[in-house]
């Protein structure tokens, strides 16, 4: 089965896709991103497969998607054709392996051993603890229309895990469409190097 | 009035700041994380941990950010100290994770109905997030 969670604050902003998609699964909303401080997100989507038993057998990942934001065009306001496919390509491969998965189970090619599970899982860090608990304080500030505590927390949040798409993004200015899509986003892209925006996904034939 | 927060729960009564530090109840330090002062230090479940100079000498209140620092978990206040935040460390989430045993969780659907995910035991799930923005 699936349980989708919507990583929004504003549980008002996420309401709208869900009704759109209108999901045949199980759809939460974790308002005070507690998935990504419990399974050490940092960006959606982000996927974790848990067995019957409640045993990950694939830690933490990129759900299905491409690192091909360096690709987008500004002229056209699009994804390069070439990109996009490549995209859609590595999107189409993780949804077969976890259709193999719901299929063969353990057998699945795709299932990690434990010691591969565990080789794989993201190390959280004290800084990342702490970011995750001054991103927790600022939601609560926030709520109490401490706008400038908010802030502050928030600003230390970023500082002590400049990694996390999800603390970043959630507590920037959103765009008129509500994407936090704007300059200061584009600038923290650009200033990346050679970091991934979405880790590759450890499947075979990914494109990247 | 000072509160504290924790990922689940709150405390608004009997928490003071002394000299920077959060001093808590000790009765509602334990109703909120589960440590129980004892006269052989802090204890939840089998496990208790000695810190001297953490509780008065009555035993009535507990220096809870001296003890939840000893423990290598974060703790983070507002500028004027009346909001405090209680956060888990990495040592206890990468424990976790690497037990290997999907951290439980319980969220709400868009209906306001709770899920927890030890509901869905003997199904394979795939978790995945999403976001509006």
């Amino acid at each position: 089965m699936i349980i989708s969670v919507a990583m929004d604050a504003d549980i008002e902003a996420a309401r709208p896709w869900v009704e759109e998609a209108n999901p045949d699964f199980v759809t939460l909303i974790d308002q005070q991103h507690l998935l990504s401080s419990l399974y050490n997100m940092v960006n959606v989507p982000q996927a974790v497969w848990i067995n019957e038993d409640g045993i990950i057998v694939r830690p933490t990942e990129t759900g299905g998607s491409l690192d091909i934001l360096r690709e987008f065009d500004f002229e056209t306001f699009s994804f390069k054709p070439e990109a996009a496919a490549r995209a859609q390509i590595s999107k189409s491969l993780y949804q077969k392996a976890v259709k193999d998965w719901a299929e063969k189970g353990a057998d699945s090619q795709f299932v990690y051993t434990a010691d591969d599970a565990r080789a794989r899982t993201p190390a959280m860090t004290a800084d990342i603890a702490e970011a995750h608990a001054w991103f927790s304080l600022g939601q609560r500030l926030k709520q109490q229309g401490d706008g400038a505590g908010a802030d502050h927390a928030f600003k230390r949040s970023r500082e002590l895990h400049p990694d996390s798409w999800n603390i970043f993004r959630e507590t920037s200015e959103k765009l008129d469409n509500g994407i936090a899509g704007g300059q200061e986003y584009w600038e923290k892209i650009n200033a990346m190097g050679d970091k991934a925006y979405y880790e590759p996904i450890d499947m075979p034939d990914m494109p990247s | 009035m000072v509160t504290v927060h924790t990922e689940l729960a709150q405390s608004d009564s009997g928490n003071s700041v002394k000299a920077g530090e959060l001093w808590m109840d000790a009765a509602a330090f334990s109703t909120l994380t589960g440590w129980t002062l004892k006269p052989e230090g802090f204890c939840k479940a089998d496990i208790c941990v000695p810190l001297p100079g953490a509780a008065d000498s009555q035993g009535g209140t507990v220096n809870a950010s001296a003890f939840w620092q000893h423990m290598g978990n974060p703790v983070v206040s507002s500028e004027d100290q009346q909001i405090w935040f209680l956060g888990e460390g990495a040592g206890t989430r990468n424990d976790a994770m690497l037990s290997l045993e999907a951290p439980d969780f319980t969220l709400p659907d868009f209906s306001g109905k709770l899920h927890s995910l030890t509901d869905y035991r003997r199904q394979k799930i795939l978790l995945i997030t999403w976001a509006s923005w």
